[in-house]
């Protein structure tokens, strides 16, 4: 899923950087970017519609033209398509459920629900003009209040950019089921139910709550999960009680024995027991799930629920600029061929590009609007810029990248990297100096011990590297979620869970929040919960958070 | 490669999806919306009293905790877009609140705010106003019982009208009865007459074997002994037949007429007026929730009284005395003419600033002790007092005459009570003590000793 919202872009419409600078229609001519050797002359072809209303004849027809320019140009691979129409009321449905079509029941959706429509309401921010599934077939949300240049745009967004990247990226492709997530969704719906009736709304609601707390520490960072099975997973459930608690069994007869053991034994034992619950676990929800000795079947198969939902986004968290860039791409590359082809005509162009614009807008740090580098920006930026380096390269181009540099094959390069890198690798490597240039990119140090921020780098010769170095840092997954393991479970005495947060940059844990956090782990699992955070540098433990002094 | 591209419409598809969600929120959330409708309501005019509400709640117990980095500690690179004027080494002062991190965190989840902002439905709106308001126990003993019914569906019968035939039932019947009587099925006889046919088709083209003769002959018997079964046990016996059944059931008379009593001589300003609307249209609305239809009767009195609509009742000046028990009196005619007390269940409510003709006072406490309150339901009378009068006078000087002969008219009766309010915020509170729960959730003895204390308190 991903949510082609222009909340941040939609307040400024004015243009910051030329390389997003959109071509107008009469300058099209000059324009060198096509990849194709096709003329740029506008050839006089039949217009495929000139209404701003929309019908399924023309989606249909559009959708046609569309697909013949990504499959026979682009040669883009993607999932069958299924574009289904909706109200803003349905939009803003899916907005709540974390964009999926359907979802369990909480009150957190609610809540988000409550503040979508209040601020949509209130004209605050806009909807999104379409959200996107990763599952196959590939379905596209669109709205029913676009205009039909909108659905033109958003069809070519999603149903062909966002399906290709689905359907390619090697994150995607290893950790997500694209096949099976709507079985397991609806799967996950009804067994949500079921449990509220036979157990009450309030204990499952307290479940998920405290679930949900853990979403972010919930994913196998190392290990391709196993496939969704929906159908199977309710005799897995049934089987699972069954077995845990003899597995579980087991390892908890020990506890005595161990007591009676000298030191030296308990040391050895502890291991075996470390080693037995598979510690160190960084997935904490699969700890929980797997070893917690005090919670029910079916809230074992709760923690299951979420934690593989949650497994489902982790690419998406990981591949955000990518995924934006790639769409933006090849909407724009789509709805450009449509115009040379003569199949829009110069006003529809314009609507377009408006909307592009706003889209792919990047305003500064210190402009109103202003939320961060916009995703759609920064993709766009850097793909457009790889055709060019591959086009029309300058001699610093061929310094930077030589191997690619007039190398005239930029579908191939992009579709490699499309299919190949995440944000952080892919900024690593194809972040070029023009685009860090275009976004007057500049870095600061932040450091608490300071009061002041200090310039480290601009776009300058010497900055480049910096820049380009700590912008990919930004989007690495160790500064996305934090490093958090269980490292150690007290058998021994009143099964206290340690879990250790190892520092990035030295940057602690907010200690409120965490506090809330733990006593819901404590909720699953029993006992008490105590969190160290320790400096990697020198092992030092700088934070110890416990349930237990949770008023200090 | 071209695929096949489907759109579905999902415009028609039912709505209200995440309402589920939105009533768990609000169940959650209970406690701060409670707080922000009550604020609400002492804060909002009291014609769009009945209108959806935007509320603001804190959120506190809405919280959705996740572990995450201290935003305001550590080392960190950070990039931005949009330099202007910086070069290297440049340092700026850090910006209070953290603007500068704004960059990367504090946009992506809305869980850092302290409160939001979001709209309640009416119904949302008026369940919570509400919420622990009943109608007293003895006014739901008294419910006037009408002769109008309602027809709710009461199992089966085996006779009836072939238009309420229930099929569903009588074929079930049917089944169990034709497994019970091993009613031979038409696939095993359908079987049996192939296996004869083939054996015949044999027959015609060549002479069987005697096993074959021999076969065939019990197979011939067999079909029939099962032709006869079938035959025997019919289809669809008239002992299966079964009927829907209906029966009538009597519901309590679901309406109600508010009779709004006020006293518009000079002596009531536009402040005492405004209370008493206040207190006119929350009983309204209450009743309004409580009844599926009710009627507003305005009666305005000086020293005569007459009917009028709302608006004349509100806003229009009169001058002249003040006699109550004019009012009282079209009341009675009213309710003779239009409402009769075994069809309607009749309230009212008074508001006045407590003058009334000193002889008059009498008459009036005959009229309702005698007359109107064995008609109604509920009586309420609110007296109305300036903020300055309670400050200035000693506790028992303030009850004026009419305050005094109503108290003789309330002892040992349920449904009257009387309270005093001067000041907006008085409202709420009052309407709350008359209604809440706790007064009516015992016996009536309860509640009449809870209007003792309040009357006494007052």
């Amino acid at each position: 899923m991903s949510k082609n919202d222009n909340k941040s872009s939609a307040q400024t419409v004015k243009q910051q950087h030329d390389i997003s600078h959109p071509e107008l229609p009469f300058d099209h001519e000059e324009d060198n970017r096509q990849l194709t050797e096709q003329s740029h002359e506008q050839s006089p072809g039949a217009l495929l519609f000139h209404n701003r209303e929309w019908d399924y004849r023309t989606i249909q027809s559009v959708y046609t033209a569309i697909e013949d320019i990504a499959t026979n140009e682009l040669a883009l691979d993607t999932y069958p398509n299924q574009i289904e129409i909706i109200t803003a009321e349905q939009m803003l449905d899916a907005y709540s459920s974390v964009g999926m079509p359907l979802m369990y029941h909480h009150w957190s959706f609610g809540k988000s629900f409550a503040r979508d429509d209040a601020l949509y309401r209130k004209g605050y921010s806009g909807l999104a003009y379409e959200i996107v599934i990763n599952s196959n077939p590939c379905i596209s949300y669109i709205m029913e209040e676009n205009s039909m240049t909108m659905q033109a745009l958003v069809m070519a967004h999603a149903a062909f950019g966002h399906n290709h990247f689905f359907k390619n990226n090697h994150l995607f492709l290893q950790w997500t089921d694209a096949n099976a997530i709507l079985d397991y969704l609806q799967f996950a719906k009804n067994y949500i139910t079921k449990c509220e009736e036979r157990f009450g709304a309030h204990a499952v609601e307290a479940t998920l709550d405290a679930a949900h707390a853990l979403r972010d520490n919930a994913v196998d960072r190392y290990s391709r999960p196993p496939r969704l099975e929906s159908r199977k997973a309710q005799e897995r459930e049934l089987e699972r009680l069954e077995y845990e608690q003899s597995q579980y069994n087991d390892l908890w007869r020990t506890v005595p024995k161990i007591t009676a053991e000298d030191e030296e034994h308990m040391d050895a034992e502890t291991l075996e027991i470390a080693r037995k619950m598979g510690l160190p676990e960084s997935n904490l929800l699969y700890f929980l799930e797997k070893q917690s000795p005090r919670l029910e079947g079916w809230q074992r198969e709760i923690l299951r629920i979420v934690r593989n939902i949650a497994q489902y986004f982790y690419p998406q968290k990981q591949t955000k600029v990518m995924n934006e860039g790639c769409a933006c791409f090849v909407h724009y590359y789509i709805m450009n061929r449509l115009y040379d082809k003569g199949l829009i005509d110069d006003g529809i162009m314009l609507e377009f590009i408006d909307y592009h614009t706003r889209v792919v807008s990047q305003p500064g740090f210190d402009q109103p609007g202003f939320s961060g580098i916009n995703p759609y920006a920064l993709g766009f930026a850097i793909m457009q810029d790889i055709q060019r380096i591959c086009e029309n390269p300058t001699d610093e181009d061929r310094e930077w990248f030589p191997d690619i540099a007039g190398s005239n094959k930029a579908m191939d390069i992009l579709k490699d990297a499309w299919a190949n890198y995440r944000d952080e690798s892919f900024i690593l490597q194809f972040l070029s100096p023009k685009v860090m240039r275009d976004f007057r990119l500049f870095e600061i140090t932040d450091n608490s011990k300071h009061p002041y921020l200090e310039v480290n780098a601009i776009h300058n010769k010497r900055g480049y590297k910096n820049i380009r170095t700590a912008l990919a840092g930004q989007y690495a997954i160790g500064n996305i979620d934090l490093d958090i393991q269980v490292t150690h479970v007290d058998l021994n005495g009143d099964r206290t869970l340690t879990l250790t947060h190892t520092r990035h940059n030295n940057i602690p844990i907010a200690k409120g929040e965490a506090y809330m956090v733990l006593e819901h782990i404590k909720g699953l699992w029993g006992y008490d919960v105590r969190l160290l955070s320790i400096d990697p540098t020198d092992d030092e433990i700088k934070q110890e958070l416990t349930t237990f002094d949770g008023d200090s | 490669m071209i695929q096949k591209m489907y759109i579905i419409d999902r415009r028609l598809n039912p709505k209200g999806k995440s309402l589920g969600n939105r009533q768990r929120f609000i169940k959650r959330a209970r406690n701060q919306i409670k707080k922000a409708v009550d604020d609400a309501i002492n804060t909002r005019k009291i014609s769009d009293l009945e209108s959806s509400e935007r509320i603001r709640i804190s959120s506190d117990g809405l919280h959705e905790p996740h572990f995450r980095p201290a935003q305001d500690k550590g080392h960190r690179q950070r990039i931005f877009p949009g330099n202007k004027d910086f070069t290297v080494g440049d340092r700026i002062k850090r910006p209070p609140d953290g603007k500068g991190q704004n960059g990367r965190n504090a946009s992506d989840s809305g869980d850092g705010e302290d409160s939001f902002q979001f709209t309640l439905t009416k119904d949302e709106f008026m369940d919570l106003f509400f919420d622990g308001l009943s109608l007293p126990d003895f006014i739901k003993k008294s419910l006037h019982k009408d002769v109008s019914t309602e027809q709710i569906r009461a199992g089966f019968r085996k006779d009836g009208a072939p238009a309420n035939l229930n099929l569903a039932r009588t074929m079930r019947q049917s089944m169990a009865r034709r497994i019970g009587m091993r009613r031979p099925r038409k696939k095993d006889i359908m079987a049996l007459e192939e296996q004869i046919d083939i054996l015949e088709q044999k027959h015609a083209h060549s002479p069987l074997s005697p096993t074959e003769h021999e076969e065939l002959k019990s197979l011939k018997e067999r079909l029939s002994v099962l032709r006869n079964r079938m035959e025997r046990v019919p289809f669809i016996d008239p002992m299966d037949v079964r009927y829907s059944n209906f029966t009538q059931q009597e519901i309590p008379t679901s309406q109600a007429v508010m009779f709004c009593l006020m006293d518009v001589s000079g002596s009531m300003s536009e402040r005492h007026k405004d209370l008493a609307k206040r207190f006119f249209m929350l009983l309204h609305l209450f009743l309004d929730r409580q009844y599926k239809k009710v009627d507003l009767v305005f009666i305005r009195h000086t020293h005569i009284a007459s009917e009028v609509d709302e608006n004349a009742f509100f806003y229009s000046r009169e001058t002249g005395g003040t006699i109550v028990s004019t009012a009282l009196e079209e009341m009675l005619r009213i309710i003779e003419d239009r409402y009769p007390a075994e069809e309607w269940n009749i309230y009212a409510a008074q508001a006045s600033d407590g003058d009334n003709l000193n002889s008059d006072n009498s008459h009036c406490q005959t009229l309702l002790s005698e007359r109107l309150l064995p008609l109604c339901q509920y009586f309420t009378y609110i007296e109305i007092w300036d903020q300055h009068e309670i400050e200035m006078f000693p506790h028992d000087q303030k009850a004026s005459r009419l305050w005094q002969a109503y108290e003789q008219v309330m002892k040992g009766r349920q449904n009257f009570v009387m309270k005093n309010v001067s000041r907006p915020q008085d409202i709420l509170p009052v309407f709350h003590e008359l209604f809440s729960r706790t007064h009516t959730a015992g016996s009536t003895a309860k509640l009449a000793e809870g209007i003792q204390t309040g009357a006494a308190t007052s």
